[in-house]
């Protein structure tokens, strides 16, 4: 655990709190088996947003709190072991930071205090194939004198169906796969050029599929510069994946924690399942993983928030590394959990389904492995 | 021409005349939704389904080798390997799936008095009589030997009392074979192994969802179920031995069928992968993905051959070996390893769990991504496999 300061210790112990009393898995299941079709609860955001944390990356001058991407990781850790569902990630994180890196001040000054708040909610808008790949952003952006015109799709938007504002990758010159040429635009959700279908995705998580048609913005609307959205994309992305890491890495500490436990209460052949040394070498292997990952997961946060040149490297490799590890560990539960881990009933499903969809999200370890080695030179 | 060339080129003649078209070209399984299980219960979306199990059954092929006398083909080992390869030339589907053809039977066959087998295979042969395994309990999983379920003696029959878990498709099944306590003192020698209708009163089957979201398993109550003294197979307090030979063609059955999804049948992995993340002069265009297809399609061949040699090797006629556990072990890992890939072959699209925005193909993706987390738990889990092998097969001692 790297060194907290007092008000980081504050956050964490609230974050803590608050789950385990409030939105504890339990809530996550209920909301699941509701009619919410938003894939979060409204009333529970509320709550988050009252104790600050939607605005714990945004400036006081704007309304947030100014603490760093540590904080809001440690929040996300703690709302990553209950499976809370909530925009924190795509708004407070997410779309917040695509702000601050490259917003200009109307911009800033616009939505900035309503994340702060919570009264708006942002998403980012990046893939649109089978696979993370942002270099390959077909969705054109068409001049028409001061106004942009926004034609294609999109296949998998976090909380893409509820936001009030969408930050959408758009191929404005070059071809599909080049890094130039690549524009970014703020687009209100509720925009009519654009048709916004929920999907029904196996972790009951919110996404969204957008289809843009004859969508129109005005030039002020570009966020940053023209063909040069690339170099902003990635930095954007980069914080979406150490964030996502954090709430994978509480997600994974949580999985083996409960298993752990299992494995001190399961009777079998007269002794507690966690005598067998079979298991226990696997047991200790996961909390291994766990600490390496977690030191992976603590160097990008904190290189976000020194803006250091290290961000792209040590962001695919906290992602990379979230992602094998909650793979392996919500494996392990459901395995060390024998045929009740195969219930619905029990949380392990809940956790391995919230496993696949965050391995894949923001790029899946492959695509981490493959980015680290290029970024690395070889 | 040998015996064996002219039973193939009887059995070639026969299948052409007699499997239906829509039971052709398959990989060896009915398509999804079209399983027979039989069993009272069993009704057909395909009509030409119901007609292939009828003539199957009358010849005695669902079940090849078991003796004429009850209802079998009556077929040598060498025949039912012919007639299985003649079978897979056209890809003609499995007309039955059943507990009893793959568990029951064999163990009937060498455990069962002759009334039994009179009674009984005939009736699992044509599909009429679907079963249960009531093996598991929630005390006794991995630890089979510590089940609690009573079975008490009354003079003219036996009461039972207690509680089984994860029993597949007790909701749908008309017998079960349970494995009951008839005496306390002992652990293994207290284990006795019945046969009951599941209709008799005092039997509840609930069913549990699974996380894929159907419900293939239940809790199984039973509170005063009266079973009739000469449904008791073999000797009281002798069942241990005939579970254990259960579990052994349990596990041989599900290596053999590599857990239903077949390898190589259904969706290629290769060409999901291809058609997802692109392709480069033919080549996956995601090299570490490719790399780890490969491998794994590696394994899988490795795998196959493995249980060819095994079969190849088997002179005896006395079961399978305490090394299939190897098999049973291997299969598992594979089949959740091509879940896995597929689905992450697919991306985004793999992780759907309904609705507009995904095909049926890349929902199914998912859900036996899910279902095939069970493979290495049913039927033993792999620990308990490994463990076997590491006593049985390799001599390792217990940790003292
Ligand atoms: C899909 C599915 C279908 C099933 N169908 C049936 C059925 O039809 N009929 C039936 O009777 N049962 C059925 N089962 C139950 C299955 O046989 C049991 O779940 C299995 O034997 C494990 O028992 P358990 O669930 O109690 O787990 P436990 O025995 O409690 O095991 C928990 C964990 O501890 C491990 N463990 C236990 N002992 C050891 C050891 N000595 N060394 C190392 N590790 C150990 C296990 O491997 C597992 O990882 C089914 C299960 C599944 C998942």
């Amino acid at each position: 655990m790297a060194v907290l300061s007092e008000e980081q210790v504050m956050l964490q112990e609230a974050a803590k709190n608050w789950t385990r009393e409030v939105a504890p898995v339990t809530a996550f299941r209920a909301l699941r088996d509701s009619a919410n079709r938003e894939g979060f609860d409204r009333a529970l955001w509320r709550q988050m947003c009252e104790m600050g944390w939607a605005g714990i990356l945004i400036p006081e001058s704007y309304g947030g709190s100014g603490l760093d991407y540590l904080s809001i990781g440690l929040v996300l850790e703690e709302t990553g072991r209950t499976l809370t569902a909530s925009p924190l990630l795509s708004t407070a994180l997410v779309a917040t930071a695509a702000l601050l890196l490259a917003g200009n001040d109307r911009q800033k000054t616009e939505w900035l205090p309503k994340f702060a708040t919570g009264e708006a909610l942002g998403a980012l808008a990046v893939d649109e194939g089978a696979h993370h790949a942002p270099q390959r952003v077909e969705l054109t952006a068409r001049q028409k004198g001061a106004a942009f015109v926004l034609n294609g799709s999109k296949s998998f938007v976090v909380d893409g169906a509820t936001a009030d504002l969408l930050i959408v990758a758009a191929r404005s010159s070059a071809a599909p796969g080049d890094e130039n040429g690549i524009t970014l635009f703020l687009v209100p959700g509720t925009h009519p050029g654009l048709v916004r279908s929920p999907l029904h995705m196996a972790d009951s998580r919110a996404a969204a599929r957008l289809q843009f048609r004859d969508v129109e913005v005005m030039s002020d609307a570009v966020l940053g510069t023209v063909d040069k959205g690339f170099g902003v994309l990635d930095a954007i992305l980069d914080r979406a994946r150490a964030g996502l890491a954090a709430e994978m890495l509480g997600h994974a500490a949580q999985s083996f924690e409960v298993t752990l436990d299992y494995l001190k209460t399961r009777n079998q052949f007269g002794q507690l399942i966690g005598s067998f040394q079979a298991l226990q070498h696997r047991a200790a292997r996961m909390y291994t993983e766990l600490e390496l990952t977690r030191s992976c997961i603590e160097a990008a946060l904190s290189a976000c928030d020194r803006g250091s040149a290290e961000v792209p490297a040590l962001c695919s490799l906290a992602k990379a590394r979230a992602g094998d590890l909650v793979h392996l560990v919500s494996n392990e539960m459901v395995q060390m959990h024998g045929g009740i881990g195969m219930t619905d009933a029990h949380d392990a499903g809940l956790y391995l389904k919230r496993a696949r969809v965050s391995e894949a999200t923001y790029g899946s370890p492959a695509f981490h492995r493959d980015r680290y080695a290029r970024l690395m030179g070889y | 021409m040998s015996d064996l060339e002219s039973f193939r080129s009887e059995a070639r003649s026969w299948l052409e005349a007699n499997c239906p078209p829509s039971l052709r070209g398959t990989s060896g399984r009915p398509a999804q939704g079209e399983e027979v299980w039989g069993g009272r219960r069993q009704t057909y979306r395909n009509p030409e389904a119901k007609l292939w199990l009828e003539r199957m059954a009358a010849k005695g092929w669902t079940a090849p080798t078991w003796p004429k006398a009850y209802g079998g083909g009556g077929l040598s080992r060498d025949e039912a390997k012919v007639l299985d390869s003649e079978m897979r030339r056209i890809g003609a589907a499995a007309p039955l799936l059943s507990f009893g053809l793959w568990m029951l039977g064999p163990v009937l066959l060498e455990y069962g008095n002759e009334q039994q087998k009179r009674e009984h295979l005939p009736k699992i042969v044509r599909g009429e009589i679907r079963w249960c395994q009531g093996y598991s309990e929630p005390g006794a999983g991995s630890d089979l030997a510590g089940l609690r379920t009573r079975c008490e003696d009354r003079g003219d029959h036996y009461l039972i009392n207690g509680q089984k878990i994860w029993t597949s498709y007790a909701d749908q099944a008309d017998w079960i074979f349970c494995l009951v306590r008839t005496d306390t003192s002992k652990k293994h020698e207290g284990i006795s192994f019945i046969l009951f209708d599941m209709a008799t009163p005092g039997v509840e089957a609930r069913p549990i969802r699974l996380i894929s979201g159907s419900s293939p398993f239940c809790e199984t109550f039973f509170t005063d179920v009266k079973v009739p003294k000469e449904n008791l197979v073999g000797r009281l307090n002798g069942g241990w031995e005939i579970a254990k030979r259960l579990l052994q063609y349990e596990r041989q059955n599900i290596s053999a069928g590599g857990f239903g999804s077949g390898f190589g049948g259904g969706l290629e992995l290769e060409d999901i992968a291809k058609k997802y993340v692109g392709e480069v002069d033919g080549r996956i265009a995601d090299g570490d993905l490719r790399a780890r297809v490969a491998e794994h399609r590696m394994q899988a061949r490795a795998f196959a051959l493995t249980v060819r040699r095994l079969a190849d090797e088997a002179k005896s006629a006395n079961g399978p070996s305490p090394a299939v556990s190897i098999l049973k072990y291997a299969a598992a890992r594979l089949n959740q390893e091509r879940c896995e890939l597929l689905v992450e072959a697919m991306g985004y699209q793999g992780l759907g769990w309904d609705g507009d925005g995904f095909s049926a193909a890349e929902v199914q993706a998912m859900r036996d991504m899910l279902r095939s987390k069970g493979n290495s738990i049913e039927g033993g889990t792999s620990e308990i496999n490994l463990n076997v092998v590491a006593k049985r097969v390799l001599g390792l001692m217990d940790h003292q």
